[in-house]
């Protein structure tokens, strides 16, 4: 892994992922087992972002999941630096993997997913709040995000579930991004933005990662790829699995019924 | 659990290998688990999988077969609920707890009107000065989205949806620090529904309360709880993080539940 630091203190290992394993046993499909992941190492340092490489269906996307404590892994171990300490992830309490998703881990998700019906602006807002900000404040900075992406002023006060695809992938990055996360797993958020909004959303991680947040990402555009990575990691497809043209990226409950066929 | 204080070390409601039958079949068997403050637990199952059974059990409705329910009091000392004195366990269930019902028509007086329906709770607490309740009761009408004008109508006279925003008013006038809530959802219109599941989504997070919701619903699940347990033949067969059960489910009856889900 090759790495490009932009300071010259010594690196803060913020991620570090050990010998990490996943597989998927389909129970409703005759019990067939699916490896995804294994052995995957990971170091990301603050400062640093880590782009994961790798074809379509060779986990990249679970590995996000796993790093979210979205996934469970039957084996390994995914280190998080929250509060100064380095907390295991695999086996934690739900309610600590709570509390390190709310002050250390930001995830953008491919997709706006969950979308309660409040105003975008709210929706933004909230993060903040809860980690106790003031909600003026807090209405400030989601306003300010929501400038730079370029979401007219008038959507503000509307409920996203109308907003056009790009919109709302916007409004899921600007709701990450209220927070200063010192942690960012990012799956491909600039998927569906055009030209200037792509610029916006390089331009936000670079500022992440000046402030010192380690990021793990996945960007199939080259060119954003190339203004925001330090790093690269490519995830193999395990050499157990004949499931190699299974795409493990977009592998949800709701379809994993139809992987089988 | 806000983000300034310190992860706390005693949970809210402390379940340990709670067990119920009816006439030798187990309607509940060796549930445990901890709540902690601040969290919404979702129980998810069939009808006949045991969570509502599960829900009388630890809100004190119905006496267990064997197994501790202990509840932090305000004094922060966790005592077994069945333990407690009859008149300790009204003040719990008037003051402390919630309990929103599935049908609102269990959960209100119906021969009252929606303004004395939230004084009730209110009374019960001590208040006396019938200006201030008044005003309390008209201020939660608004809170919960009804015109705080029709604080002299009866229940009766509401629609459904509007009965069970009544009910949730009645319950969270007192700011009760844990509250269960039985398919709150279940009998209303999708759109009537999802209005109500917003307006329960912040009133929790405003309140920072702690619930333990029993639904068969596994979008409310998705949207309100923190954490989900499934339940099967009266037994717990699966617990986790919300979106890890319902993303990633291990336990074969749990991932039968999260893909039998009709897609829209």
């Amino acid at each position: 892994m090759t790495k490009d630091m932009p300071r010259s203190e010594p690196a803060i290992p913020m991620v570090q992922v050990r010998n990490l394993h996943k597989s998927f046993t389909l129970h409703t499909q005759g019990g067939i087992e699916l490896s995804v992941l294994s052995a995957t190492d990971l170091t990301v340092s603050a400062g640093e972002c880590v782009a994961l490489m790798g074809p379509s269906g060779a986990g990249k996307s679970t590995v996000l999941r796993c790093l979210y404590g979205n996934y469970l892994p039957q084996a390994g171990a995914i280190l998080i630096r929250h509060k100064g300490h380095m907390i295991n992830l695999v086996g934690a309490e739900p309610r600590n993997v709570l509390a390190i998703r709310r002050e250390t881990l930001g995830y953008v998700s491919q997709f706006l997913r969950v979308i309660p019906r409040i105003p975008a602006i709210d929706l933004i807002c909230e993060p903040l709040v809860t980690l106790g900000a003031d909600p003026e404040a807090a209405r400030e900075k989601a306003a300010a995000l929501l400038t730079r992406l370029r979401i007219p002023e008038r959507h503000w006060s509307l409920a996203p579930a109308t907003f056009s695809g790009g919109e709302q992938q916007r409004i899921n990055i600007a709701r990450t991004m209220v927070v200063d996360y010192p942690v960012l797993l990012l799956d491909e958020p600039t998927a569906s933005l055009d030209a200037e909004n792509r610029h916006t959303v390089i331009d936000l991680i670079l500022e992440a990662r000046e402030r010192g947040a380690a990021i793990v990402g996945i960007f199939h555009d080259a060119e954003v790829r190339d203004a925001v990575c330090s790093a690269q990691y490519h995830v193999a497809v395990p050499a157990d699995s004949d499931e190699s043209s299974m795409k493990a990226d977009e592998m949800n409950s709701d379809d994993r019924q139809d992987l089988a066929g | 659990m806000s983000s300034t204080e310190e992860i706390l070390d005693q949970p809210l409601l402390r379940v340990t290998n709670l067990t119920k039958s009816y006439g030798g079949n187990a309607a509940c068997r060796d549930v445990s688990f901890d709540l902690w403050p601040g969290e919404i637990l979702a129980v998810v199952g069939e009808s006949g999988s045991g969570k509502t059974t599960l829900l009388k059990c630890i809100s004190a409705q119905l006496a267990c077969d064997d197994g501790r329910i202990e509840y932090l009091m305000r004094d922060g000392i966790l005592r077994d609920i069945h333990g407690l004195s009859e008149a300790e366990r009204r003040f719990l269930m008037r003051t402390d707890w919630g309990f929103v019902h599935q049908n609102p028509r269990d959960g209100l007086r119906m021969r009252v009107s929606a303004g004395a329906n939230i004084a009730e709770r209110m009374i019960a607490v001590g208040g006396r000065n019938y200006g201030k309740i008044r005003g309390t009761a008209e201020d939660w009408m608004d809170q919960v989205e009804l015109d705080p004008g029709r604080v002299d109508h009866q229940p009766g006279t509401f629609s459904g949806g509007m009965q069970q925003r009544l009910q949730i008013a009645r319950n969270l006038v007192t700011h009760p620090r844990l509250v269960f809530m039985d398919e709150p959802t279940g009998g209303l219109d999708v759109s009537v529904q999802a209005r109500l599941l917003d307006l329960l989504r912040s009133l929790v997070n405003k309140m920072q309360l702690s619930a333990v919701l029993v639904t068969h619903d596994l979008a409310v699940a998705r949207l309100l709880s923190h954490r989900i347990m499934v339940m099967q033949g009266g037994e717990v067969i699966e617990t986790g993080l919300t979106d890890q059960v319902l993303d990633d489910p291990q336990h074969p009856y749990s991932q039968m539940l999260v893909s039998s889900i009709l897609p829209v």
